[in-house]
Parts: structure tokens; sequence; C-alpha cells
């Protein structure tokens, strides 16, 4: 199914296996390639891995004693699953966004500035001026520029997880991971997130879990659906969902399970 | 097979003018990494100096009395009565009437103390009877333990014309209640509201959802306050001066008379200048910090919430 142009490869999952504190197996062989500035949706049911696998990606899970994973993550073909790796450069480079928005406790202003401040040297000017980019980019500007000293807590469900979009773009990387970044706001807010989404395409390579069918195939370009840890089929989104090869990819966007 | 269409990107909302994008801003240099990582490192290193700091002073101290106190320890140490200087006794009598005094003291104070924390936490909320309760009882927790000893002393010991281990129980209770209170109010209020509104919707009484699903949900942590808060009492020296003081005898006048107790024969011995008696002082040393160790330890163990 690969096409001949196809674009560069971010990120190449290979042959990766993830294990739980006492060995349990979440993961086994996946194989998959995520394709630079395009939107690749991770589908399958709960508790298939989606999550444990896309938290490989930026080592996040390394919080976690006893939690470890084998194989390899190649980022621009360098594997980031080599203990050498440096931790805080590949979050630097990969940002993630959570299933409920984690505003910290700080004003809307503070949570985007904060990683300027942390990973860049600028100026107050040019801080301002970077926070402001990073909310249009979040789309969320308009709602909030008159309420910048406003603590992060008190804006509503969705406005959150824009603002959490705004922090992590803020620090420039060039992958986003998003799990589910939908699944604790109302219809409307996730429309927006879903635009939003879709405009991030241009700069950053995006990876979301999502266990809304529809919106993986409103917003992606590829899919990859996992089923019990392993990845059942990949490919463009508009075949796994009109065409899909297997016969457990058809029952389950057919919403035979899940 | 159902198939979803893949709508046509078209409401995207127009790029913002006016202020630079992200994009065009560009990426600009990192801060180098080295400052920062010195800094992580610098403040793990602090925590974990820190940390050896407490776990040292605390292995010297149990070391300490460990060396100085288990040459008296013997059977018959714990279980034959105390003796004055130059005759072969024990802690027998104050190791009892220190049990005797410390679970009066929890009979007394745990009951009242834990629908206190119930009410607290499930009625009275953030009322200003609750606040004034939770005011009082952080100030009687800041309350140098003397004063209570002393108090006590004023209302029982004088009208009853004699020291007594009630009264040393009295002292402890007081001492016990405000923290068994907030303990169990704190447990309380980790419980998510949902449950409380799901046993609600069942159509259970606020009685029943309270006593019987809150209470059951926040039990472990309940009992392990109670329990830290009897080893913490337990040890209490202070209090006792005034109000149990010591007797020679087995605890049989606990209501009445004077009571030994543990705390307060290791005041006495430690400052006496005979020898034989600051060892049994250790001795009695080592058994009490035993004792509030193993109460800790189970506390910890046997009512850890565990997963299912
Ligand atoms: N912290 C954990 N400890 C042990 N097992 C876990 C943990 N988190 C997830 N798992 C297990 O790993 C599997 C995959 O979980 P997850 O990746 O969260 O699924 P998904 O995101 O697809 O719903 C599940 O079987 C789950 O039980
Ligand atoms: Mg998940």
């Amino acid at each position: 199914m690969d096409n001949t142009q196809e674009p560069k490869l971010k990120i190449r999952a290979r042959k990766l296996s993830f294990f739980y504190e006492g060995g349990h197996q979440a993961l086994f062989d996946n194989d998959l390639d995520i394709p630079e500035r395009q939107i690749t949706a991770v589908i399958g049911p709960s508790g298939c891995g989606k999550s444990t696998h896309l938290r490989t990606y930026n080592r996040i899970y390394s919080l976690h004693r006893g939690q470890r994973a084998e194989g390899e993550v190649l980022l621009d073909g360098e594997n980031i699953l080599d203990p050498k790796t440096d931790l805080l450069t590949l979050r630097r480079r990969v940002g993630m966004i959570f299933q409920k928005p984690t505003p910290f406790p700080m004003s809307v202003f503070d949570n985007v500035a904060y990683p300027l401040r942390l990973h860049f040297r600028l100026s107050h000017k040019e801080i301002a001026e970077r926070v402001e980019a990073a909310l249009q980019g979040a789309s969320l500007w308009d709602e909030v520029k008159d309420q910048l000293r406003k603590s992060g807590l008190a804006l509503s469900g969705g406005q959150q997880q824009r603002l959490c979009i705004a922090r992590a773009i803020a620090a420039e990387p060039e992958v986003l991971l998003m799990d589910e970044p939908t699944s604790a706001i109302d219809p409307v807010a996730t429309l927006k997130i879903e635009d939003l989404v879709l405009r991030l395409r241009e700069r950053f390579t995006i990876v979301i879990v999502t266990h809304n069918m529809q919106q993986a195939a409103r917003i992606s370009d590829r899919t990859a659906f996992f089923y019990k840890g392993r990845i059942v089929e990949v490919g463009p989104t508009k075949q796994i969902f009109t065409a899909p090869k297997e016969k457990k990819t058809e029952e389950y966007i057919t919403g035979r399970f899940g | 097979m159902e198939t979803i269409a893949k709508p046509a990107v078209a409401e995207r909302p127009a790029a913002p003018q006016g202020a630079p994008s992200l994009a065009s801003l560009g990426r600009p240099p990192y801060r180098p990494l080295f400052w920062r990582k010195l800094q992580d490192n610098l403040v793990q290193g602090f925590s974990v100096l820190a940390l050896a700091l407490a776990v040292g002073v605390m292995l010297w101290i149990l070391a300490t009395i460990l060396l100085r106190g288990s040459e008296a320890l013997s059977w018959d140490f714990l279980t034959t009565l105390s003796a004055p200087h130059g005759f072969k006794g024990g802690i027998g009598n104050a190791l009892a009437g220190t049990l005797c005094i410390t679970l009066f003291a929890a009979v007394i104070a745990v009951p009242p103390a834990i629908c206190a924390g119930i009410w607290l936490a499930e009625f009275g909320k953030k009322s200003r009877l609750a606040d004034a309760l939770r005011f009082s009882a952080n100030v009687m927790m800041g309350m140098p333990s003397i004063v209570v000893g002393l108090f006590v002393y004023m209302i029982l010991v004088v009208p009853m014309g004699a020291n007594s281990g009630l009264a040393g129980s009295v002292a402890l209770a007081i001492l016990m209640f405000p923290v068994v209170m907030r303990t169990t109010e704190d447990m309380l209020m980790m419980v998510p509201d949902t449950l409380r509104e799901s046993g609600l919707a069942l159509g259970l009484t606020r009685c029943r959802v309270t006593l019987q699903i809150i209470c059951r949900a926040a039990r472990n942590g309940m009992v392990t306050g109670v329990l830290l808060a009897v080893a913490r009492v337990s040890g209490e020296t202070a209090p006792l001066l005034f109000t149990a003081q010591f007797a020679k005898t087995w605890p049989t006048a606990f209501f009445t008379g004077p009571t030994a107790n543990i705390p307060v024969l290791i005041n006495d011995y430690g400052m006496s200048n005979f020898e034989d008696l600051q060892t049994a002082g250790w001795g009695a040393s080592l058994v009490i910090a035993v004792l509030v160790l193993s109460v800790n330890v189970i506390a910890r163990v046997a009512f850890r919430d565990k997963k299912d």
C-alpha cells in the first residue's frame, strides 16, 4: 500500500514491545511508521495498548519504575529507547497532550510563558509576543486575550485543553502526541480542537489516539488499528475506513465490538 | 459496511492577522542544557542528603537505645515490679500501666473524635461551626502537653484528692481527640463525591450513605489514623507527671490511685544517679520505642489500601 511519493518518516517503531511492572506485556512487536507533517490516528478498543504505544515516543513512561520498552523507536533515524538518549532534548522535540486537560496552577499567560522561559533565553517582550502567537496558534487568543492574568484552572474544559496545546507548541516541538485529547470535552469544543489539530498539521507531525472513529476519519491522514497490543492494520485513513483488509478492523469500525 | 466521509476542511479559521505566528517567529536558540541539568542534580542531591539526615538521626536514636537498653532486657524485666536502687526490679507494672492508660484514653477519645470527624466532613463542611471546630482542634494540637496535664490535674486530681491512671487517660484523650478528628475528616474528604451521589441516587438515607459506604471506603485510612494517634500519645510524659504519676504496684487502682507507666519511669530513672536504674531506664526506652515502632508498622502494612 505504500505509494512511491511517501513523505519522510518522522518516527518509525520497530518490533516495539512494552512491559508493565511485574512483566505484564502490553505491546507485542509493534511496527509503525509516522510520516512527517501528517496526522496519524491510533484507534482500537480500550485497553488495547494505544496509550502505552504513544507513551514510548517521548519515553514519558520512564517516570514509572518497572515499566520497560523493547525494540526500537526511531526518531529521525535515532533510537530514542537507547538509554543514552537525553530525555530533556527528546521531550523538547516531542510534545504531549493528555486526555484530561492539565493546565498548571498559574495564570493563562504563565502557563504558556513557562516552557518559553525554561527552554529559551527571551526578553519579556519576546515572551509576550510568543505567548500571543502560541495562543493564536491554539485558537484560544480571542477568548482569553482579556483574561491572561486569570488562573488557567478557571477556563472551561475545552479552553483548558487548547491552553495545553498552546503550551505544548510554544516549546517548538517537532512532534505532537495527543492521547484522546477530546474525550473529556464537550462536542462543540471537540470540533474546535479537531479544527485546530488540522491546522497544526502544517507545522507538526501529529499522532493522535482516539476512541472516536469519526474523529479519526475526519482528521487523520493515516490510521493504525490496534488490538490486544498488536497493530492489526495500518494504512491511509480512507482505505482503513472504506476498504479494510483485515476482518478484525472491519468488525471494529462497523461497531461490532469495541 | 458503513463508511464515514471525510469532510472538506473548509471551516478553518482564517490565519490570524496582526501578531506574527509562531511559524514566522521560528524557534529561538535553546538555553544550554548543562545548567538546567546541574540544577536538577543539585536539587536531587540535596533531597537525598536531607533524607539521609532524617534516616540517620532515627538510626542513631535506635542504635543508642538498643546499645544501652538491650542489656537490661529479659523476660523478668518485662514482667516484674519496679524496685528501688539496689534491688532487682523490672518494668512490668509500668508496662501494664501504660497499656491501660493508653487504651483507656483511646476508648474515651476515639468514638467522639470519629463522630466529630464524620460531622465535619459530611455535614459541617464549610459552615461557621465547622470552621470554629477545626480551628480549635488546630489550637489543641499545638497546645503544650504539660498544659493539658496541669489542666487535668486541676479538674480531676484536685477534686478527687488523688492522682490516678484515669486522670492520665483523660489527659492523653484530650491530646488524641483533635488528631483523630482531623485525620478522620481528611480520610472522608478523600472519598469522591460521586460515591455519595451514587448512594443517594439509589434512595439511601444520608446516614446510611455516610456510615455504610463512605466510612467503609475510608475505613483503612481511619484505622491507620487512630493507631498512629495511639502510638503518638503512648510515649507522652508531661501529661502523666501530674496525673497518673507513678506507683510501685500493679495498676490495680487505675481509677483511684497513682498508676505506673513507662514514660514517667524513664523520666525518674533517667534522672537518678544510680547506674542500675539508668540501665533500667534505657531498657524501658527500648521497650516503648519498639512498641511505638510496631504499632506504626502494623498501621502502615495491615491497613494499607489494597488495590484489587
Ligand atoms: N500502569 C499500568 N500498570 C499495569 N498495566 C497497565 C498499566 N496501564 C495500562 N496497563 C495495561 O496495558 C494494556 C494497555 O493499556 P492502555 O495502553 O492504557 O490501553 P488504551 O490506551 O488502548 O485504552 C491494558 O491491558 C492495561 O490493563
Ligand atoms: Mg488510553
